[in-house]
């Protein structure tokens, strides 16, 4: 039985593998059967991970379940719940959450824009932050270094390697933000160096691209890997 | 008005981690998570009112909207009703996350290897400096990346071939134009965020009708 069921797991996950593949030769059904598995297991998997994760991790132990405790107590007239580690404060969080779901009643759905406005406002305050931090400072801060290591010890470095790529970064950041500095006309030895600053950004362009595609083949080998190896047994 | 208090609070917490704006920040960010959860719930029964409205409709591939609404269910009932350990080993959440949506989401990102190329070969051509820049960096970095980059150039001494080329090119070059990009985006983002918290910025609550 436990053989049996090990077989339909590696015949399962080949079939929705090569469901996928057959889309390379053209739109077929095994394909669309396929992606709409995907689609329906996606959106339950993040539904069940944020239920979970969030709303049971945060809210439910936080202070939903204390409340069902004390009322049921009030009610029945029974002993209390601790109240230790509550914090009823995250029933605002629950009423924003259920103000959000009444975007689906179209005549009341303007109180959808309360929780919406705190998103935004929350997601503006967080950002504006870790951008200036990580983003700014720390990058400006990685550029302008000394071109060699000016502490003698283990760690000092003065060769040509580290020289040279010290004014490769220090020069290639400085042109890049001059050629995004649109406030000016890109005229003269402004001008030259933002041409310089595109060459920068044409490498990155073409480096990101590489290395993007040599990821997508490492998860393509990872795919044949499991359908010559763990399904067909062809790899040992 | 919410979005200016919420916001603000963020920002002054960074900077003052004391009572009563840490409090603040460790609550908003709770409420945070919270309504993400329920806005999953919108999500999903957006999702599910599509689909349902297909197959009762009988319109084209109704037959796939019945997929996306059986695998939906099967995954949530499976996953709501194990607990909050649904993510252990052993576990139908589990089985069903590494047997399916794996094998799934790992082949549909990986044939974006060969749509990509496709598209580059038709899209890539050395028709100026730039342009070939770019086809350059991303020649050495692709081919640097795999065994025969070495082979070719196992002549050359070590730190000379290809693999090191490719990470010299992603170590200096490829960093600084990243670093020029970050940079702008952490202005832009900065910008932008401070619109919003200023009110300046309000497309998100809609145009107050």
């Amino acid at each position: 039985m436990e053989a049996a069921f090990e077989h339909f797991r590696l015949w399962l996950a080949a079939f929705l593998t090569l469901g996928i593949f057959s889309f390379l030769y053209k739109d077929n059904p095994w394909y669309k059967l396929s992606e709409a598995i995907f689609v329906g297991i996606s959106a339950g998997y993040w539904f069940v991970v944020l239920f979970w994760d969030n709303f049971f991790g945060k809210f439910w132990v936080g202070a939903g379940d204390y409340t069902m405790q004390w009322l049921a107590s009030v009610f029945t007239g029974g002993e209390s719940p601790s109240a230790e580690g509550v914090d009823l404060m995250l029933w605002i969080g629950a009423i924003l959450g259920f103000l959000m779901l009444l975007r689906l009643i179209p005549k009341i759905g303007w109180l959808s824009r309360w929780p919406l406005a705190f998103i935004v406002g929350a997601t503006a305050g967080l950002w504006l932050i870790n951008y200036i931090a990580s983003n700014v400072m720390v990058q400006v801060q990685a550029t302008m270094v000394p071109l060699f290591s000016t502490v003698f010890g283990a760690g000092f470095d003065a060769g040509s390697g580290v020289i040279i790529g010290g004014l490769v970064i220090f020069l290639g950041t400085f042109s890049g933000l001059v050629y995004f500095f649109f406030s000016k006309a890109h005229t003269g030895a402004f001008g030259t160096t933002a041409r310089v600053g595109v060459f920068f950004l044409m490498i990155t362009f073409g480096a990101s691209f590489g290395y993007t595609v040599m990821s997508r083949m490492s998860l393509l080998i990872g795919r044949i890997d499991y359908l010559l190896g763990d399904w067909l047994g062809m790899i040992k | 008005m919410i979005t200016a208090i919420v916001g603000i609070t963020f920002v002054v917490s960074y900077f003052i981690p004391h009572f009563p704006f840490n409090r603040m920040d460790a609550w908003f960010a709770d409420w945070f998570s919270i309504i993400q959860a329920c806005a999953i719930v919108l999500g999903a029964l957006n999702l599910l009112k599509l689909s349902a409205q297909k197959v009762i409709g009988k319109k084209k591939d109704w037959g796939y909207a019945l997929v996306i609404i059986l695998s939906f269910a099967l995954i949530t009932i499976v996953g709501l009703s194990e607990g909050s350990d649904y993510r252990d080993p052993g576990t139908g959440f589990d089985w069903l996350y590494v047997n399916m949506f794996i094998p799934l989401s790992a082949t549909m990102f990986s044939i974006l290897a060969f749509f990509v190329a496709s598209a580059s070969y038709r899209a890539f051509r050395a028709r100026n400096f730039e342009a070939t820049l770019l086809l350059i960096a991303a020649f050495f970095v692709m081919i640097g990346r795999v065994p025969v980059g070495d082979v070719i150039t196992g002549f050359m001494p070590e730190g000379w071939r290809l693999s090191d080329l490719a990470n010299w090119i992603m170590d200096y070059p490829q960093t600084a134009g990243q670093r020029a990009i970050m940079i702008g985006i952490g202005l832009g983002v900065v910008s932008t965020s401070l619109r919003v918290i200023l009110g300046i910025e309000r497309a998100h609550i809609g145009s107050g009708e």
